[in-house]
């Protein structure tokens, strides 16, 4: 690829852009908040494949009649099966709650085969909740000790920054459109990280190398000579990352879809913003060949 | 120059001049071809897919099940029209392997009703199994396929969490007891009352202080550290003495009660008659358990949850101070029992249902341990004549609400229901063995199977209960094969699109990495669960990424080198950018590690791993295979 796109000229439309949805992004969270599943909330949830196709408008109504009036019940991919949900209700016990409702719809509707069954206790959702969040600040605290250590605070700035201008976003896009936010999908998040991360430190990598070697050009100028000899490799590992994302989302069913949807969306911020938000804070930063010189000869004797 | 060198020296490359042929020293397609042979010895377990099959081991039965028990068992199964593919001997049991899910519980149907007749204490233990196929000469390199987690194999998941202010309680309450009944022994007199215990310490009040402090130098030598903190405090408006646990006896409570219930609920693990069961440790204060293969939880939690125990206790006489007896009633009658046990479940070595020969009434067998033995014989032997009770005490959680500063609050709490089941008069002594008459047939079998699981130290609820069913199980695995053949096609066939010759190198390299990546989590012993696969997806994306890179950088460096240079500058300058990006990914899935348990490590194992191998091929293969290619002769165009 012998591209040479202005990259940079761009970058205050990108700013303006990453800003915007970084505030709706901020704004669902805090408006619509996030839509927690079982594993955070706590509650039961039972999936029931039954032999012949069912109304979940009557599965509701035999629910109710059992006293069940606070199940939520949804038809799964086929017919015959049927996802039934109880929210925690405080004060009550539920760790029986599963047989109870499944043998209240064996009586009312006839033999079923048992998909899954989960119950998840309030408090362990709530633990659940405290080490995701702590999970996702002691990684991006690492990071950013990371790449202090192998470049400098400017460009731990830059990536640490990138990687949570990727996270609100793609949290903002689950609150938006109301998806279930379970451990998969956290694990997922965590991903997008690992994988962000990877793209910018590909391209930092490459803008260090270059304010080392080519002298007398502008920061921005560099800047744009690397994100342009790197873009090439960028949008390839991008494509095949995206190619078994689809792959995942085609064929894993619909156990793993939110995993793959929170990590297809994070792959394709991830791949925007180590190109306009970590480069882009890094000339913001006002960054200059000095502050990547080479160590003299004494200096660099027994380091990394 | 780029700075290429890491930890001091250049890994990959090589100080060769880059205008002369570079050879590719000999020991690293050892290496290479040697990893690929392992991984691929290590990875065909996997190929072969597992067995149904149904499991037998010895319960109470006196038989030692042998080839001859085996065949037998195969020639039952025949005659009923299910075909046997193999019955092996193993070192638990027979195996017997079916070729369908329907003969294989059809089988356990017809085993247990001929092995385990109706009315008689369990003989054999009858499991589902998913027995591996792998062949022996694979086994004999102690080659095993990976364990299949819950989600593609079906079956259940609970985590229980243990009450352990329940087990301080019990112990402040043996503190109490110990204490008061030392004061007695020195005539020390202290003020009694009912509630000496509260959640965190023992107070003992006194009238005066001449007997509080004589109570400090009898009880001073007993209590202090590192145990005890014991001290003289003003409580209840009286001069008294407060004894409480020291943090490194807490600590030593809660380990003793997690290891005792982990213990007990093992043996009750065994009774439900799983395969392969895992009963462990999760944090400081629960317990996980998964049961591969059963489907109905609520069978499995009327074993789980019950924690019942038992105590046996003389009946009051006339002298006994009234704070020495408990009142319970008795059909319809109170009795009036000692507070003081005898013994209790704990000492319960043994317990058998069965039948009185004269009566055919139900009964319980019980064999003590030593130390009840010793004791129920000093307690019944001078009291010939007296009654004795025994109270069967069953605890189960009960979720309360609360209000706390206003706040509701929920909190779980034990109820222990607490029944007199036999007042019996001793006849004569009693020792080591005794039996429980007047129960119900199933209070019997429930109480043998509760008294031989052992007694739990402190109660245990459920917070947590995950099941799967087979056919889900079966679909997850179908689902996560195909997307991991769909992901691998599409990347191969675009890389082969993109990079021609050196696409069908970065293949290969995907390939042996996926060999490789499956080879070492069979070795670790790893369990792939629906996330691990979708890990192992996501793998295959990103592992040509470091391919992707170099190969990059060989086009960037060919438009100013000839061949072989740009070859060897591509993989020397782009190795420091892939280390310093895998290192950081490598965090990143180790912090997954940290905080996931389930499905979240499932998929950080396989991250982790992956990201290792893919190292590996894509530089240190890969470029042993660009040099097999263009390494030997003077090369003018490369196919990139």
């Amino acid at each position: 690829m012998n591209l040479n796109i202005d990259f940079m000229a761009h970058r205050h439309i990108a700013t303006v852009l990453s800003v915007l949805f970084l505030i709706a992004s901020v704004v669902a969270f805090a408006w619509l908040g996030v839509n927690r599943g079982l594993d955070f909330t706590g509650g039961v949830l039972i999936e029931l494949a039954f032999e012949a196709p069912v109304d979940p408008v009557y599965v509701r109504t035999i629910l109710a009649e059992d006293g069940y009036g606070n199940a939520v019940v949804q038809s799964l991919g086929s017919e015959t099966e049927v996802q039934v949900r109880v929210p925690p209700v405080p004060g009550i016990d539920q760790s029986n709650l599963g047989n109870n409702i499944r043998a209240s719809l064996v009586d009312g509707i006839g033999a079923a085969d048992l998909r899954r069954s989960e119950f998840v206790g309030p408090t362990v959702g709530e633990e659940l909740t405290e080490k995701g969040g702590l999970a996702l600040l002691v990684a991006l605290g690492m990071v950013l000790l990371y790449i202090m250590l192998r470049f400098t605070g400017k460009f731990a700035l830059g990536a640490v920054v990138a990687l949570m201008h990727d996270v609100v976003i793609v949290v903002g896009l689950f609150c938006m459109f109301g998806w279930t936010f379970n451990l998969a999908e956290l694990a997922a998040l965590l991903a997008v990280i690992g994988y962000s991360l990877n793209d910018t430190i590909v391209v930092s990598d490459r803008i260090r190398e270059n304010f080392r070697t080519i002298r007398r050009r502008k920061p921005v100028e560099i800047i744009n000579i690397s994100l342009n000899q790197m873009l090439g490799r960028t949008l390839v590992t991008s494509l095949t990352t995206l190619l078994v994302l689809l792959a995942l989302l085609i064929a894993g069913g619909e156990q793993i879809s939110g995993f793959a949807t929170a990590l297809t969306i994070g792959v394709v911020i991830g791949t925007y913003s180590s190109i306009y938000v970590a480069a882009n804070l890094l000339l913001m930063l006002n960054i200059q060949s000095e502050d990547l010189a080479l160590p003299t000869k004494d200096a660099n004797e027994g380091a990394v | 120059m780029p700075d290429n060198r890491v930890f001091g020296q250049n890994l990959f490359g090589t100080k060769a001049p880059a205008d002369q042929p570079y050879r590719y020293p000999l020991w690293r397609y050892v290496i290479a071809l040697g990893v690929l042979v392992i991984g691929i010895l290590y990875a065909l377990p996997n190929l072969y897919p597992p067995d149904h099959a149904v499991q037998i081991e010895v319960d109470n039965a006196s038989i030692v099940i042998g080839t001859r028990f085996t065949a037998q068992a195969r020639d039952l199964l025949e005659g009923e029209g299910i075909e046997v593919k193999r019955a092996a001997l193993t070192q638990r049991g027979s195996q017997i392997h079916l070729f369908s899910e329907i003969d294989q519980v059809r089988a356990k149907d017809l085993l247990e009703s001929r092995l385990n007749p109706v009315g008689m204490e369990r003989q054999f233990i009858i499991a589902l199994n998913l027995a591996p196929t792998t062949p022996q000469w694979l086994r004999d390199l102690g080659s095993k396929p990976m364990t299949l987690g819950l989600d593609l194999a079906g079956g259940i998941h609970f985590v229980l969490q243990v009450d352990m202010q329940s087990a301080i309680t019990k112990q402040l309450n043996d503190e109490a007891d110990k204490a008061t009944s030392l004061l007695r022994e020195a005539n020390v007199r202290y003020i009694p009352s009912e509630d000496f215990v509260s959640e965190v310490d023992v107070h003992i009040p006194f009238a005066d202080a001449s007997r509080q402090a004589e109570a400090m130098t009898v009880l001073g030598s007993s209590y202090g550290p590192p145990n005890h903190i014991i001290e003289e405090v003003e409580w209840r408006g009286a001069l008294a003495i407060r004894i409480a646990l020291t943090q490194d006896r807490l600590n030593e409570i809660e380990d003793a009660a997690i290891e005792q219930n982990l213990t007990g609920l093992r043996n009750r693990v065994n009774e439900i008659g799983v395969a392969e069961p895992l009963v462990q440790r999760l944090g400081s204060s629960r317990i996980v358990i998964e049961l591969p293969g059963v489907q109905d939880s609520s069978e499995a939690k009327r074993i789980l949850d019950k924690f019942a125990t038992l105590e046996f206790r003389l009946e009051a006489s006339v002298t006994d101070r009234p704070s020495q007896i408990e009142v319970l009633p008795y059909e319809g009658v109170d009795v009036r029992l000692l507070k003081e046990n005898i013994v209790t479940g704990d000492n319960v070595t043994d317990a058998q249902q069965a039948r009185d020969p004269e009566t055919s009434l139900p009964q319980v067998n019980m064999q003590f341990d030593s130390i009840g033995g010793e004791r129920i014989n000093r307690a019944t032997a001078p009291n010939i004549g007296r009654r004795m009770g025994i109270i069967f005490i069953e605890q189960r959680p009960v979720v309360v609400n609360e209000v706390v500063n206003g706040e509701r609050v929920e909190r779980t709490k034990i109820e222990t229901s607490r029944r007199l089941i036999s007042v019996a008069t001793i006849q004569g002594a009693l020792s080591y063995n005794s039996r429980i008459t007047g129960i119900s047939v199933r209070d019997a079998q429930e109480l043998a199977i509760l008294l031989r699981a052992g007694a739990l130290a402190a109660p245990m609820y459920f917070v947590e209960e995950r099941t799967v069913g087979a056919s889900l199980g079966d679909e997850n695995i179908d689902r996560g094969m195909l997307a991991v053949v769909i992901g691998l096609a599409l990347v191969a066939i675009f890389m082969i699109v993109y990079y021609k010759v050196f696409g069908v190198i970065a293949d290969i390299c995907l390939t042996m990495n996926m060999i490789v990546l499956i080879a070492v989590m069979s070795l670790l012993g790893a369990t792939l669960t629906l996330p691990g696969i979708a890990g192992i997806v996501l793998t295959v994306g990103m592992a040509v990424d470091a391919n992707v890179l170099i190969f990059s950088r060989i086009r960037e460096e060919l438009k100013r080198s000839p061949p072989a240079t740009a070859i060897k500058n591509g993989y020397d300058r782009a190795f420091v950018t892939i280390l310093d990006a895998n290192i950081t990914t490598l965090f990143v899935a180790l912090i997954l590690l940290a905080i996931g348990s389930g499905p979240v490590a499932g998929f950080a194992v396989t991250l982790s791993i992956g990201i290792v191998t893919s190292m590996f091929t894509s530089i240190f293969v890969s470029r042993g295979l660009v040099h097999l290619v263009y390494g030997n002769r003077a090369v003018r165009t490369v196919w990139i």
